[in-house]
């Protein structure tokens, strides 16, 4: 299977275990992956907020760019990626005005024939795949899945799950041996881009969202947005207070989690990358041996 | 050579404003055939009628044409006039000047030429009518009643106190329908059971009604006065001419742990079971699909696994081999008063139009029920003995928040309609739980109070003012599970503020359904039902509980969402509609219906396939001697509503439909 790939700024930057780990794991499943040539910024969230014309036209060179390349869909990892180039896919089949100006500043011919789908979209696709491959099966680990704001919403434009009760990052994490487990805050929002800004109610956010995981019973958070990730892992030493009072809990990407039951090496699926140590994790599961190896070797 | 009178109306200046009349009698008083043409202020007035009589004795007409309103309107009245003065009533026709004219035209000049054009398209058809005599059918004096709830009790005990017997049908092993699940009823608090019971009671020991529960129809056939219902009745496992009701078998039934459909799942029965102890009839019924025995006889398991039922009933009511049996039923009339279901709001539903509620843990939080599981808390036959505890941990819920509108009026979760009785059962619950809990805070989220009825806005009024109820106005947007509690996040659209309650447990208020086999029944009895499974009356205000198919009657919630008031008046209604059917020997029916040329039918049976009615037969044809010469179709008069469906497909032009013939429709259209 080839499918299109748009990594978008944070993969190429502080989300590089994610791209890592997407890319041991894709080709362990005999996916090609396709980067979309001189791709854009997706205009999170800069362009959305400031300029609907510019929020289409943005993804729209983008699109314009993969149908050159015939490609029949393209896997956006990032969830705002993927939110922002399936919104401009949606508002472009749905409002005649804004394709026909987008049509003009793109200033060639554009069917936007270009499918997008997330991580989980894809991943879902090959669960059985995983499940036949999984040498190391994940097996009692329990995995609260968090899906964050726009991996499954608005409904009209992220119809692959359901935007209420998804369980699509279930399913995979099910693939892996692992267990899902039900807990309140799978929608939540982690705050994104106001991790700067507005830190203190990131903070804040961030910490319910680990609480109702440590509830639930999860040693694991899985995301699929390099936001996410970098709100709930590297503000967690926020969240737990100057004291340092609470539990760490290791936040991985699904592709990680997808990667250690298919036997990759830790340290190839970057998993030494995050602020908060997976490490006894990986102890308890049996991973450990390589990530260790990951110093010497580099 | 026709004599034709044609009459032009004016309708004071309805017609005459915008079309010459007094040029339209002129026009076609020069027709062949029309011997007689006037306009006149008001053909339907009484002079207006009299000139018309006149006019026929006079002139000796054999065709009348008045070129007026829509036949609609005054076909009969002027088709009465003619028969006053001794003319077949179908020669007489209408043209329709009015709606079809001068209310849509505004030129003086195209609107006269184009009533003369209307004027001549019916003289030319005219000039083919034939005489018609009513069609007499005889009426069978018994009535079917399908679903035993409160409109269906209501029906059987009318039309029986009217002195004709009922069937009634009840596919669950008791009647009493979702009212007996009912703890209190609004706007007055009367116990439900308590209204309820006697007239279950009475159903039972009433000499003209015939009870029929764990029964459905299976097939209907025939038409009004005359149908032939085949009712299936399931395997009960108990004789119900043995069984008085002891009990006995229950107590030792090993299987105790089912839930109770009767308690929404809040209770537990055992698999040989009465629904209630006021069931009527008293007998129990074996779930065979949770009954030990059944469950080892399926696995083929020789040596009975399981016989205590039997081994305890004194009076060897048990029988585990019956079968199901089939009875037929010869009725007049059929009212159906299936009722409702609610709707489940959990992710999984049954039907792809729906959604679902996944947002409110509905089936995944045990604290959040819907309404009628909040009845049976509430009621004193109900699982906790009419104590409110959560279903959880058994323990009094102090806070506790009602959401109205769950499903209904969403059109994203499927169903656009208003259930019409949320606002007042919720209003009630409110009240319940304050009288049951007196500490305890009811909040409710609301779109808006449709408490339209009377003494409903009343009480209301009253869950607010005097049993503190609170009131938001606005949508809750999620809920889950916080520690012990149910954290509910809504939004209070009046003060604007975002609300994040608490809550020990949710009421969720759920639509209400058509039930799940309502296609299948509405298909066996030929009558149209709405996109939501809600059976469509003849018309939504003069013929309220009529069906589009005759001699089938609708009442209560099967029809629309209905309160127990609202039900109640419908049956009595359809019962009154039944009983003035069976007031007559013969039934007379208009003659406007189809005809087949046996002899040219070539037995394609075309029409049997299109007809909606069902009213093709097949018909052996036989010489002298009774051999068959062949098989042709032939229309049922009394099942025929003369659509012309079976005229408009018949291959070799047999079927002709009496007053719009071929030769009758070819006439008037070459007059164009």
């Amino acid at each position: 299977m080839k499918v299109g790939y748009f990594p978008g700024c944070s993969l190429h930057s502080t989300a590089r275990e994610y791209e890592e780990s997407l890319r041991a794991v894709v080709a362990a499943l005999d996916i090609q992956l396709e980067e979309v040539h001189d791709w854009a910024c997706c205009g999170a969230t800069s362009a959305h907020s400031t300029n609907h014309l510019l929020s289409v036209a943005l993804p729209a060179r983008t699109l314009l760019q993969a149908e050159k390349q015939k490609l029949q869909r393209i896997l956006a990892p990032c969830a705002a990626c993927f939110n922002r180039l399936a919104s401009a896919r949606h508002a472009l089949t749905q409002d005649e005005k804004i394709a026909a100006r987008v049509q003009s500043i793109l200033g060639s011919d554009f069917a936007n024939s270009v499918g997008i789908v997330s991580i989980a979209e894809l991943l879902r696709e090959v669960t059985a795949t995983i499940r036949q491959k999984a040498t190391s099966p994940l097996t009692g680990l329990k995995i609260a899945c968090y899906y964050g704001c726009l991996l499954v919403r608005p409904r009209e434009v992220c119809s692959f799950d359901d935007a209420e009760v998804p369980n699509s990052l279930e399913s995979i994490v099910s693939a892996t041996g692992a267990t899902p487990v039900k807990w309140s805050m799978a929608l939540e929002c982690c705050g994104g881009g106001f991790s700067l800004s507005i830190t203190g109610s990131v903070v804040r956010l961030g910490r319910m969202i680990l609480q109702s995981a440590i509830d639930a019973g999860a040693q694991a958070i899985v995301v699929a947005c390099p936001m996410c990730h970098s709100n709930l892992d590297f503000r967690q030493h926020a969240m737990n207070g100057r004291n340092g009072a609470g539990k760490s809990m290791p936040i991985m990407f699904i592709s990680e989690l997808v990667g250690l039951s298919l036997g990759l090496d830790p340290a190839q699926l970057g998993l030494d990358r995050h602020f908060v140590s997976p490490s006894l994790l990986l102890d308890q599961i049996g991973a450990v041996k390589t990530a260790q190896n990951r110093g010497e070797g580099a | 050579m026709s004599r034709i009178g044609v009459f032009i109306c004016h309708c004071g200046e309805n017609i005459a404003g915008t079309v010459d009349c007094a040029r339209v009698a002129q026009a076609l008083g020069e027709l062949p055939g029309v011997v007689h043409a006037i306009d006149y202020k008001y053909m339907c007035s009484d002079p207006g009628q009299s000139l018309i009589k006149q006019a026929i004795r006079e002139k000796h007409l054999d065709g009348v044409v008045v070129g007026a309103c829509s036949p609609h309107m005054h076909e009969k009245t002027f088709r009465k006039a003619a028969a006053g003065a001794g003319l077949n009533p179908f020669l007489c026709e209408m043209a329709n000047l009015r709606e079809h004219c001068s209310w849509i035209h505004e030129d003086r000049e195209g609107a006269t030429e184009k009533a003369i054009g209307l004027g001549r398209f019916i003289v030319e058809k005219i000039k083919f009518n034939r005489p018609l005599l009513p069609i007499f059918i005889p009426v069978e004096h018994r009535a079917l009643v399908i679903g035993g709830g409160i409109a269906g009790i209501q029906a059987a005990l009318d039309i029986a106190d009217g002195g004709h017997e009922v069937v009634l049908v009840e596919k669950e092993p008791s009647i009493g329908g979702h009212m007996s699940q009912l703890s209190e009823t609004f706007p007055t608090l009367d116990c439900s059971q308590c209204i309820l019971t006697p007239r279950m009671v009475e159903i039972r020991q009433h000499p003209r009604i015939k009870l029929l529960t764990y029964s459905e129809v299976e097939s209907v056939e025939g038409y009004i006065g005359n149908f032939h219902v085949k009712i299936r009745k399931k395997a009960r496992s108990i004789d119900d001419a043995l069984c008085n009701g002891c009990g006995e078998c229950q107590k030792h039934c090993p299987n105790n742990k089912i839930p109770s459909e009767f308690d929404q799942g809040l209770g537990k029965r055992t698999a040989i079971y009465v629904p209630f102890p006021q069931a009527v009839p008293n007998i129990p019924v074996i779930d065979r699909a949770n009954c030990a025995f059944f469950k080892g006889r399926a696995k083929g398991v020789k040596k009975a696994v399981c016989g205590r039922c039997r081994d305890t009933c004194g009076r060897h009511a048990i029988n585990f081999d019956e079968q199901d049996s089939f009875v037929t039923e010869h009725v007049g009339a059929i009212i159906v008063a299936t009722g409702y279901q609610l709707y489940s709001v959990g992710k999984k539903q049954d039907s792809e139009l729906l959604q679902g509620y996944g947002e409110y843990g509905y089936g995944e939080i045990p604290d959040v029920i819907d309404g009628l599981q909040f009845e049976r808390l509430a009621s004193a036959s109900g699982p906790t003995g009419g104590k409110i505890l959560r279903p959880s941990d058994q323990k009094e819920p102090k806070t506790v928040v009602f959401l109205q509108c769950i499903g209904s009026r969403d059109p994203a979760k499927g169903i656009e309609y208003c259930s019409k009785i949320c606002c007042m059962y919720v209003a009630k619950h409110t009240m319940l739980f304050h009288h049951k809990v007196h500490d305890g805070k009811a909040i409710v989220f609301y779109m808006d109070i449709r408490a339209g009825g009377k003494g409903y806005d009343e009480f209301v009024r009253r869950a607010i003012e005097e049993n503190h109820a609170l009131y938001l106005r606005g949508r809750v947007s999620r809920m889950y599970r916080n520690g012990d509690t149910i954290r509910v996040h809504g939004f209070d659209t009046l003060s604007g503020e975002q609300m994040v309650i608490d809550a020990d447990m949710v009421v969720l208020a759920s639509a209400m359904r058509s039930q799940p086999g309502i296609a299948s029944l509405a298909q066996k009895l030929s009558v149209s039902y709405d996109q939501h499974g809600f059976i469509n009356e003849a018309h939504p205000k003069l013929r309220p509980v009529e069906t589009n198919t005759a001699g089938v009657f609708v009442a209560g919630a099967c029809q629309a969402p209905r309160d127990i008031p609202d039900s109640v008046a419908m049956a009595s209604a359809a019962a009154s509609k039944v009983l003035g059917l069976f007031s007559k020997e013969l039934l007379e029916r208009e003659p406007l219906i189809a005809h087949v040329d046996t002899a040219r039918c070539a037995a394609c049976f075309h029409c049997e396939r299109v007809c909606p009615y069902g009213a093709i037969i097949r018909k052996e044809i036989k010489d002298g001697r009774g051999r068959l010469i062949k098989i042709a179709a032939e229309v049922n008069p009394g099942v025929c509503q003369g659509c012309g469906t079976c005229q408009a497909t018949c291959p070799s032009k047999s079927v002709e439909l009496d007053g719009f013939t071929d030769e009758q429709i070819y006439a008037a259209v070459n007059a164009i």
